[in-house]
């Protein structure tokens, strides 16, 4: 009953969603205002229905209905409750429910917070969103349905991949989704700026934070895919270049460099066009990634419940909307005249210089990732492209773009004096240096890219630093009083600064070990003494774990005991590894036990990896830079613009 | 039947990594070891889904390993060693594409964009330098600069 109500619940939302994106777009056209006023409540109703289809299908994977072939193929009653609440979404037809849900709450906030929007855009907004929701919900009630029933109830189901029964996968797509669909405003916002004919700085305005609020999801998001990878592979790789990872980073890229060109729009009314077609591409990269994912056409690692016929939907959905908004930018674009004026050496000049290495660096990453389809179907050949491709051609570009980000970040609107902007640079690239020099020497391997990563991530992090500094005109006081946009930026920047640092380091420092350890006959890595001292059979609540002891220890004293395992889910058959990891802030020990040898003993690998949480430390950072950021006032100001106009006593004061 | 491919399948590929170099292919010389792991690097497991022979687990990947090994005992180059392996079971086992053919477009398009894109940017930014400082859209109404002006906090 609860799941009829939760099928018919999301067909109701379909019909909404037609409803939503009708009437109000006629209604901004004519000028109907009872038309364009649609929008809202229908924005409102359609989140409402989709959750209440969520709920329902969450209902059903609670309860472990198996009468639901959804719930069937993808769970099982001993599963821990988390993994049946976050099984909902660990299967195709749910995560797209998740997609759906995401999108209409994207759509209902435009509606509640959008009201200091001109009526007519706000319209247009909201119907360009709805557009993408039909698509979507089409898709889901004519090709995924998740609602089907099973004519007779299986006693119990099939279990979910024990790969993805981990917290830091199950929160992995949920993340990436508000990114991927938060781009879908950025994207509503452009389209329906074209169809207006115009855009300005209160445009821009509008745009930021919800790109910005994108950005921040798919950074934390990206980043928990990478560190699941990390301690859940077994050989502690944080980045594959995998077809479907690439398909999360390309959007990154794109919403870092829309987010810079939105702020020259917002604060010099120039680089416009450029600004819509990437909002158009940003979100065109998310269903490109939704696409490479759903379709299984490059084939992954990560990719489940691929299937052609979904990918033809998909590769349709993105043909419409990415060839309709790109038409409609060939139309309009002369449209958006810029304004304002600069000079070659100005802030505006390395905005523009950071959004071609960022969108150039999106392209090399999409031409590597569709290269074998292109090799297969034009020239007959079947190849591989993958990591040494992308460490050789995408490094430069984020080589290049560290090096000028504190210069270009330092320089002021409209007109910089370059020698003026390098001169208080000074003691962050001094200090920089004096890092890397340090790094060189305490580095093993003395190897280059320790150097140069090391430099680039202390210059990123000391330039921020100096630039807020200047900004307080150099009176600590003063740091306090700095608009949270300032710190954000500073923070943010610092941010991919410390991610720079934990990649090189890491890369270039890290020591392996593959050996077969004797129970008690200890072992010498890097410094380390290693002992296995016992390994047991334990029962958890749906596998059977052969577990390690290992003691490590560092000249006589003991650092940390560890408990590395091999898992065996019975219910898929299925063993995975569970690396023990004993984490310091300047590098982790990890531990992988393998199954027993011949002549006694077991296989195990030991990894000693420096600053390998700097990585994802440093994405962490990026993303409350972001946050810091989205708290400015000036944002709050804007959402709240009518209720100040309400009060015309309670002016906001100058900055 | 698909779906116990597919099961297979996913059993291959996730099979554990924790298989994958085992102790007993280790080579005594660490500077040839460490070289036959460069190498493994570079080479793709032909069955899996994305893995290097490194870190895959399958049969034909740890065959892949141990024929890696053989050739650099017996005096091969790095070089030599890939392209005994590519002769043999094809350019679909390399992850760095050769720098040949159409593989040209891939490998330069990047760069090829950056600099087209770095002159359409220098001419952008230079016609930036002397517009005129007039407004040529449609002008802001009253109601709405007033507005803007609230937005920007001023």
């Amino acid at each position: 009953m609860i799941n009829e109500l939760g099928h018919f619940a999301l067909i109701l939302a379909f019909a909404v969603a037609i409803v939503q994106a009708l009437v109000p777009l006629i209604g901004a056209h004519k000028g109907w205002r009872g038309w364009m006023a649609v929008g809202e409540p229908a924005a409102s109703a359609q989140f409402l229905l989709i959750a209440v289809s969520f709920a329902a299908l969450t209902h059903a994977f609670v309860v472990s209905d198996f009468s639901l072939k959804l719930v069937w193929e993808n769970s099982h009653t001993d599963k821990p409750m988390l993994y049946k609440v976050t099984g909902v979404w660990g299967n195709h037809e749910g995560s797209m429910l998740l997609w759906v849900l995401i999108l209409s709450l994207f759509g209902a906030a435009a509606a509640w917070f959008g009201g200091a929007l001109p009526p007519r855009l706000r319209a247009r907004v909201l119907s360009v969103q709805a557009w993408i929701g039909v698509a979507f919900l089409a898709f889901i009630l004519f090709t995924s349905n998740p609602f089907l029933r099973l004519a007779e109830a299986p006693f119990n189901g099939k279990g979910m991949n024990p790969l993805l029964q981990d917290p830091g996968l199950a929160f992995h797509p949920p993340f990436l989704y508000l990114g991927y669909v938060g781009l879908s405003m950025a994207f509503s916002f452009a389209v329906a700026a074209l169809i207006e004919g115009r855009i300005d700085a209160a445009w821009a305005r509008w745009v930021r934070p919800w790109t910005l609020a994108a950005w921040i999801f798919l950074t934390i998001g990206i980043a928990l895919g990478s560190w699941w990878a990390y301690y859940e592979l077994g050989w502690g790789g944080f980045w594959f270049w995998d077809p479907v990872e690439n398909a999360s980073f390309m959007p990154w890229l794109l919403a870092a460099a829309l987010l810079h060109s939105a702020i020259v729009v917002e604060k010099r009314e120039a680089l416009k066009s450029w600004t819509i077609l990437l909002a158009i591409m940003a979100f065109g990269f998310s269903l490109i990634g939704t696409f490479i994912v759903r379709s299984g056409v490059i084939t992954s690692v990560h990719s489940f419940a691929s299937d052609p016929q979904r990918g033809i939907f998909i590769l349709a959905i993105l043909a419409f909307f990415v060839g309709g908004a790109l038409t409609i930018y060939a139309f309009r674009a002369s449209a958006m005249q810029a304004k304002g004026v600069f000079s070659m050496i100005s802030r505006e000049t390395a905005l523009v210089v950071n959004n071609i290495l960022l969108a150039v660096a999106a392209l090399v990453v999409f031409v590597g990732t569709v290269w074998p389809l292109v090799a297969e179907m034009f020239f007959g050949r079947k190849l591989s492209v993958g990591a040494p491709f992308f460490d050789q051609a995408f490094t430069p570009f984020m080589v290049i773009l560290a090096l000028i980000l504190p210069v270009g970040a330092m320089m002021p609107w409209k007109r910089a004096r370059l020698g003026r902007v390098l001169r208080s640079l000074v003691p962050a690239f001094v200090l920089a240096l004096a890092v890397a020099g340090l790094a060189w020497a305490v580095e093993s391997g003395n190897s280059l890219l320790a150097l140069v990563a090391t430099f680039l991530g202390s210059w990123l992090v000391f330039g921020s630093m100096t630039e807020l500094w200047q900004r307080a005109g150099r009176t600590p006081a003063r740091l306090k009083r700095l608009p949270r946009a300032d710190w954000g930026k500073a923070v943010a920047h610092s941010g991919l600064g410390v991610t720079f640092i934990g990649v090189g380091l890491l890369l270039a420092g890290q020591v392996e070990n593959i050996r077969v350890a004797q129970l008690n006959e200890p072992f010498t890595v890097d410094g380390y003494e290693i002992t296995l001292t016992k390994v047991e059979q334990v029962k958890g609540p749906n596998y059977m774990s052969q577990m390690g002891t290992m003691v490590v220890k560092r000249d006589g004293k003991l650092v940390a005991t560890m408990h590395p395992e091999k898992r065996e889910y019975p219910v898929q058959r299925m063993p995975t590894t569970e690396a023990a990891i004993h984490t310091t802030p300047l590098e982790d020990i990890y531990l992988v036990i393998g199954d027993p040898q011949k002549d006694g003993g077991y296989a195990v690998r030991t990894y000693i990896k420096p600053f390998a949480d700097w990585i994802w430390a440093g994405a962490i950072i990026m993303a409350l830079g972001g946050l810091l950021s989205l708290s400015d006032r000036r944002y709050r100001v804007a959402a709240g613009a009518r209720k100040t106009r309400a009060m015309p006593g309670h002016a906001t004061p100058a900055e | 039947m698909l779906k116990k491919f597919v099961l297979t399948f996913i059993f291959l590929i996730f099979a554990g990594p924790i298989f994958a170099v085992q102790p007993d292919e280790v080579l005594k010389d660490p500077t040839l070891e460490a070289r036959a792991r460069e190498i493994s690097k570079v080479l793709r497991c032909p069955v899996c889904q994305g893995e290097n022979i490194d870190d895959s687990n399958a049969e034909v990947s740890r065959d892949l390993r141990l024929l890696v090994r053989e050739r650099l005992q017996a005096g091969d180059t790095d070089s030599q060693v890939i392209d005994y392996i590519t002769a043999r079971y094809g350019e679909y086992v390399l992850f760095e594409p050769e720098k040949k053919g159409a593989n040209l477009l891939l490998w330069y398009l990047g760069p090829g964009v950056l600099i087209l894109a770095l002159i359409g940017g220098f001419f952008y930014v230079r016609a930036r330098r002397s517009a005129p400082e007039t407004p040529t859209g449609p002008a802001l109404s009253a109601e709405e600069e007033k507005r803007l002006k609230e937005l920007m906090g001023e």
